[in-house]
C-alpha cells in the first residue's frame, strides 16, 4: 500500500521516541491501579505538529447534556481534554488510550523490548486435569438433564408408538427418554512456573524504592503470565529475619532494623524444597534490595546458599538493586564478583523509575 | 488510478441502489455533482482516510501516524469509518466493504447530501480551481455551475512534485522542511479567495512617490527668505521624510495571509518555495470544511434521515437503521456532537419557518402560551433550509439561528477548567455565555488570529507578527516551536507580539535562543 512508506517513516520517528514514551507510561504507577477486569490502557503515540494555538486550560468549551454548574464534564472533554490532563508539559504528546487485555499488553511489551520467548526447560510433568462436557448418556443427575435431547427422544417415541396427535401435541417423557450431559476428563501437561519475590524491607527501603519494585514486578508478572499457563507467585519479605507474606503485605510493609539477606535465601530454598520440585516447576526467584547487607559474613553465606541450594534448581536468579540514599550498594558488587560469568544469575541496577524498562529487558531479555 | 478504480467499483446491486438514491435526492431538490462510489476493504479505507480521502498525497509521516491511529482503533474495536466523501468534481465517496445493505444505503444518502452541500454552500467556492482565487461574490454563480474541482489530480500532482524534490534533496531534509511548513499551515486568510488578489504596487506607483520637493510659494527673489523661510522649508522636508519613512513600513497594512506573504517575500530556495506553496494550497482546500463542520454534517444527517425513513428503507431494516442513526447522533459524555447539533438546528429552522415563528412580531411577543401555539402555516421551512445551506457558515449559522429555547432543549452548556478541582467543570447554562463560547470556538476554526505586522522590524529585516489577543493567551511552548519554523523560512529573527497573563509581551527568536520581554503600555 502507498501508506506503508509513510507509516514506516512514522514508526521510525517514534522508535526514537517510543522508548521514552513507553518508559514514561510504564513508570506511572497508576497503570497497575487501572487493571480492572484485566484491562489496562495503553496509549497510541501521536506526534502533534506545533501551531499557534490557545493554551488548553484557559479555553474550555461547550458541551451538551445533563449536569449543574460545577459538575465535572465527563471524561475526555473537548479536543485536547486528554492532552491537557496528562501531557500538558511535553510538547506534542497526544495519547489515545486503548484498553487491552493483559495478554495483549504482554505481547506489546515483548515486541517493544524485543523479549525472546522463554525457553521451556521441559519441566512440564505437571498434569492439569480439566472436565469437558463432550456427550450424552442415559443416566445422570437431574441437574445435568439435557432438556432438548430428552424432549426429542420422547417425541420420537410418541410418534413411533402412534400416540402423537397434531391436535393435542402433548409429549410426556418417560424415564428411558431422559438424556444427561456426560463429561470427559482431559489431561493436559502444563508448563508451570513460580516466581518467588523477595524484598528487603529494612529501614533503608523507602516508599519510592518499593514503588519501583512494585512496578517492576507487575511487568515481570505480566510477561511470565503469558509464557506459562499456571503461574504462581510467592512473596518473601526480610530484614534481619525473613517471612512469607501475601502480595498486599509484601508491598506495604515497612520494617526497620538490619538486613540479613541470607535469611530470605534460606526461606526461598525452603519454599522450593517444600512445594516446588524443580523437575516439575520453572522457578524464578527475584530479589530486590538496596544492596546494604549486614555483614560480609552474611554475604558469603548468601553466595553459598545460592551456589548450593538455589542455582541448581532455578531457571534463573534475578537480583535487582534499587538505589537508596542509605544503602551502600555493595551487595550487587559482591554478587558480580562471585557470579559474574554465571548465566543463571541476572543482575540489574535500577536507579530510578526511568530505569525500569531497561531493567526488565535485562531480566527477561535472555529468554530463560 | 484506473487500476485502483477497477478493483473497487460497486457491485451491481449497490449500483442500482445508488441510482435510486440519487433520484430520490434529486426529487427532494438536492443538487449535487456527479458522484463516484468505490467500495474498499477496511485497510484500504484506513489508508485513504489517513490521506484525508485522497488516494494520493505528498509523502509525509503525518499520514502514517493517522493510519496507525485509524487501524489501531479499528483493530481494538473502538471505531470504524463508515463513509468518506471528498469535495471534488466529480465527487468521490467510499463505502466500507462488508457493511450491511442498510448501512450502505444510509451512507449513500448521507454522501449525496454532503455533495449537495459541497456544490451549493458558498464557502466551498474557494476551492474552485478555475476562478483563480477571485470569486468576489460567492452567492452569484452561473446556472449550469460545474466548476473545476479536480483536487484529486491536484493532490496527486503535489505528491509527484514532492517526490521529485525528495529524490533530489533527500527525504530527511525535505521532510524536516515540510514539518516546518505544516507548523504554519493555519496561518492563512480563510477569506482570501473572496477578497481578490492582494494588491501589488506597480513600479510606476513606486516611482511616482520619489518627488519630495517641498512646494514653494512664488516670490520675488529678494522676498524669498521671507515668504519661504529656510526654517519652515526644513521643517516641511522633515515632515515629508517622516511620512515616507512611515510608508516604508512593510507590509503597509497588517497581513492575515502569513503563508502567502512568506511565499512572496521570504528568501526561499526554489524547492522550498514549491513545498510551502503546496502546503498553503492544501490548507486552503480544507478551510471550508472546517468552517462548515456543523452545517455540513447536520445537513447530511438531516437528509439521510428523511430519505431513509420516507423513501428508502424496507420495514425490516428500520431497527438496524435506527440503531446506527442513534450511534451517529449520540452525545457522548457531554461532548458536543456536530451531527446532532447540526441536524437539530436544521430541523428547528424548518419548523420555525413552517410555522412562521420568525420576524418582528414573533420576537416581540411576550406571551409564552401564544408562542407555544404559534402557527401561521406558512410552509416556508423547506425553502429556508435550502437557503441556509447555501449562504451560511457555522459561525453565522449559530449566530443567527441558535435561540434560547433551542439551547435549553438541547441542554447546551459551557465548561471551563477548574484549577481547584483539576478538572473540566460545567460553567454555566446561561444562553448568552454559552453562545458566545460556542461562537468563539468556531471563529477562525478555534485558532488565534495572527498577522504579519512588519517585515522590516526596526529596519533590521526582522519579521514581526502580531497576535490579536481576544482574551486567550497563546500556548507558549507551541508558539516557540512555530517561531523556530518561521525563522527557518524567514532566515532572520522572528518576533511575536502578544499578551501573556494580561501583559503585552514580545517573544523573539533569533535562531539560537528564545527571549521574551514585557512591553510597557504606551
Amino acid at each position: 500500500m502507498k501508506i506503508d512508506q509513510d507509516h514506516s517513516r512514522f514508526r521510525n520517528i517514534v522508535r526514537g521516541r517510543i522508548r521514552q514514551n513507553l518508559r514514561k507510561y510504564i513508570s506511572q504507577g497508576e497503570l497497575i491501579g487501572r487493571k480492572g477486569k484485566d484491562l489496562v490502557s495503553i496509549p497510541i503515540p501521536q506526534i502533534d505538529i506545533p501551531h499557534f494555538r490557545y493554551g488548553d486550560k484557559q479555553q474550555g468549551g461547550t458541551g451538551q447534556g445533563d449536569g449543574d454548574p460545577g459538575d465535572p464534564v465527563g471524561g475526555e472533554e473537548g479536543e485536547e481534554g486528554e492532552g491537557g490532563k496528562k501531557a500538558g508539559e511535553d510538547a506534542g504528546e497526544h495519547v489515545l488510550e486503548v484498553d487491552v487485555t493483559l495478554d495483549e499488553l504482554a505481547a506489546i511489551l515483548g515486541e517493544e523490548l524485543e523479549l525472546p520467548d522463554v525457553e521451556n526447560k521441559g519441566k512440564s510433568k505437571l498434569i492439569n486435569e480439566k472436565d469437558r462436557y463432550t456427550g450424552l448418556r442415559r443416566v445422570g443427575p437431574e441437574s445435568l438433564r439435557h432438556f432438548r435431547r430428552t424432549y426429542r427422544e420422547a417425541l420420537k417415541r410418541t410418534i413411533a408408538t402412534g400416540l402423537y396427535s397434531p391436535e393435542l401435541p402433548v409429549i410426556v417423557p418417560h424415564p428411558e427418554d431422559k438424556r444427561y450431559r456426560s463429561w470427559r476428563t482431559v489431561a493436559e501437561p502444563v508448563a508451570n512456573a513460580v516466581i518467588i519475590y523477595m524484598m528487603d524491607v529494612s529501614g533503608s527501603m523507602g516508599d519510592e524504592q518499593k514503588e519501583i519494585v512494585r512496578i517492576e514486578s507487575f511487568w515481570v508478572d505480566t510477561w511470565l503470565q503469558r509464557q506459562y499457563k499456571g503461574l504462581e507467585s510467592r512473596y518473601i519479605i526480610h530484614d534481619a529475619v525473613a517471612r512469607e507474606v501475601d502480595r498486599d503485605t509484601f508491598f506495604h510493609t515497612r520494617e526497620s532494623g538490619g538486613t540479613m539477606i541470607s535469611s530470605a535465601y534460606k526461606l526461598c530454598g525452603q519454599l522450593i524444597d517444600d512445594h516446588y520440585p524443580p523437575e516439575e516447576w520453572n522457578i524464578y526467584p527475584f530479589h530486590f534490595s538496596d544492596g546494604d547487607n549486614w555483614s560480609m559474613d552474611d554475604t558469603l553465606q548468601c553466595v553459598e546458599i545460592l551456589k548450593q541450594k538455589l542455582l541448581p534448581r532455578v531457571n534463573m536468579f534475578a537480583y535487582g538493586q534499587v538505589e537508596s540514599p542509605y544503602g551502600s550498594g555493595q551487595f550487587i558488587k559482591d554478587l558480580r564478583d562471585h557470579f559474574g560469568k554465571d548465566e543463571r544469575v541476572v543482575l540489574s541496577e535500577i536507579r530510578d523509575k526511568d530505569a525500569i524498562v531497561g531493567s526488565i529487558k535485562e531480566f527477561l531479555g535472555k529468554g530463560k | 488510478m484506473s487500476e485502483f478504480a477497477l478493483k473497487t467499483s460497486l457491485p451491481a446491486y449497490l449500483r442500482s441502489w445508488q441510482d435510486k438514491i440519487a433520484d430520490i435526492g434529486r426529487g427532494y431538490g438536492l443538487d449535487f455533482f456527479p458522484t463516484v462510489f468505490e467500495i474498499l476493504s477496511y485497510d484500504q479505507m484506513n489508508e485513504i482516510a489517513a490521506y484525508g480521502g485522497f488516494p494520493n498525497r505528498f509523502p509525509h509521516w503525518r499520514y502514517g501516524m493517522e493510519y496507525e491511529r485509524l487501524s489501531k482503533s479499528y483493530e481494538y474495536g473502538l471505531s470504524k469509518i463508515y463513509e468518506m466523501v471528498i469535495n471534488n468534481n466529480p465527487s468521490y465517496a467510499y463505502l466500507l466493504e462488508g457493511n450491511s445493505l442498510t448501512d450502505q444505503k444510509l451512507v449513500m444518502a448521507h454522501v449525496y447530501a454532503h455533495v449537495d452541500f459541497f456544490k451549493n454552500n458558498y464557502c466551498f467556492r474557494s476551492t474552485d480551481l478555475d476562478t483563480g482565487g477571485k470569486t468576489t461574490n460567492p452567492a452569484v454563480r452561473p446556472a449550469d455551475y460545474s466548476p473545476n474541482r479536480r483536487w484529486i489530480d491536484k493532490m496527486a500532482n503535489h505528491g509527484a512534485r514532492v517526490r521529485r524534490i525528495v529524490a533530489r534533496y533527500g527525504i530527511n531534509r525535505v521532510e524536516e522542511f515540510v514539518d516546518f511548513c505544516l507548523s504554519l499551515e493555519n496561518l492563512i486568510d480563510p477569506h482570501a479567495a473572496f477578497t481578490g488578489r492582494r494588491k501589488v504596487m506597480s513600479q510606476e506607483e513606486r516611482d511616482s512617490e520619489k518627488a519630495t520637493e517641498v512646494p514653494r510659494l512664488r516670490s520675488k527673489e529678494y522676498m524669498e527668505s521671507f515668504i519661504n523661510p529656510e526654517e519652515y522649508l526644513e521643517e516641511q522636508r522633515a515632515k515629508i521624510e517622516a511620512e515616507k519613512e512611515k510608508a516604508k513600513k512593510f507590509p503597509e497594512r497588517s497581513e492575515r495571509d502569513v503563508l502567502g506573504f512568506l511565499l512572496e517575500h521570504a528568501p526561499l530556495e526554489r524547492w522550498e518555495h514549491d513545498v510551502l506553496e503546496i502546503v498553503r494550497e492544501e490548507a486552503v482546500y480544507f478551510v471550508p470544511q472546517m468552517q462548515t463542520k456543523i452545517m455540513n454534517e447536520g445537513w447530511a444527517s438531516y437528509w439521510h434521515s428523511r430519505m431513509m425513513t420516507e423513501k428508502v428503507l424496507d420495514a425490516s431494516e428500520i431497527i438496524d437503521y435506527a440503531d446506527n442513526a442513534a450511534g451517529v447522533l449520540a452525545t457522548a459524555k457531554g461532548q458536543l456532537n456536530p451531527y446532532k447539533l447540526g441536524i437539530e438546528l436544521f430541523r428547528n429552522i424548518e419548523e420555525r419557518w413552517d410555522k412562521g415563528q420568525f420576524g418582528k412580531e414573533w420576537e416581540d411577543c411576550d406571551d409564552l402560551d401564544a408562542k407555544r401555539n404559534w402557527n401561521l402555516r406558512l410552509g416556508l421551512g423547506r425553502k429556508k433550509v435550502f437557503e441556509v445551506r447555501a449562504l451560511y457558515n457555522d459561525v453565522t449559522f449559530i449566530d443567527e439561528f441558535l435561540t434560547p429555547d433551542f439551547a435549553r432543549e438541547q441542554k447546551l452548556f459551557s465548561y471551563a477548567w477548574s484549577n481547584r478541582n483539576e478538572r473540566y467543570e460545567i460553567e454555566t447554562r446561561e444562553f448568552k455565555a454559552v453562545k458566545e463560547k460556542l461562537l468563539f470556538q468556531l471563529t477562525n476554526a478555534g485558532s488565534p488570529f495572527i498577522y504579519v505586522e512588519d517585515a522590516n522590524y526596526e529596519n533590521r529585516g526582522e519579521l514581526l507578527l502580531r497576535h490579536d489577543h481576544q482574551g486567550m493567551d497563546l500556548r507558549v511552548d507551541y508558539a516557540k516551536e512555530v517561531m523556530r519554523a518561521l525563522y527557518r523560512i524567514w532566515k532572520r529573527p522572528v518576533l511575536t507580539q502578544t499578551v501573556m497573563e494580561s501583559k503585552a509581551t514580545l517573544l523573539r527568536y533569533d535562531g539560537r535562543e528564545h527571549t521574551s520581554k514585557t512591553l510597557r503600555k504606551e
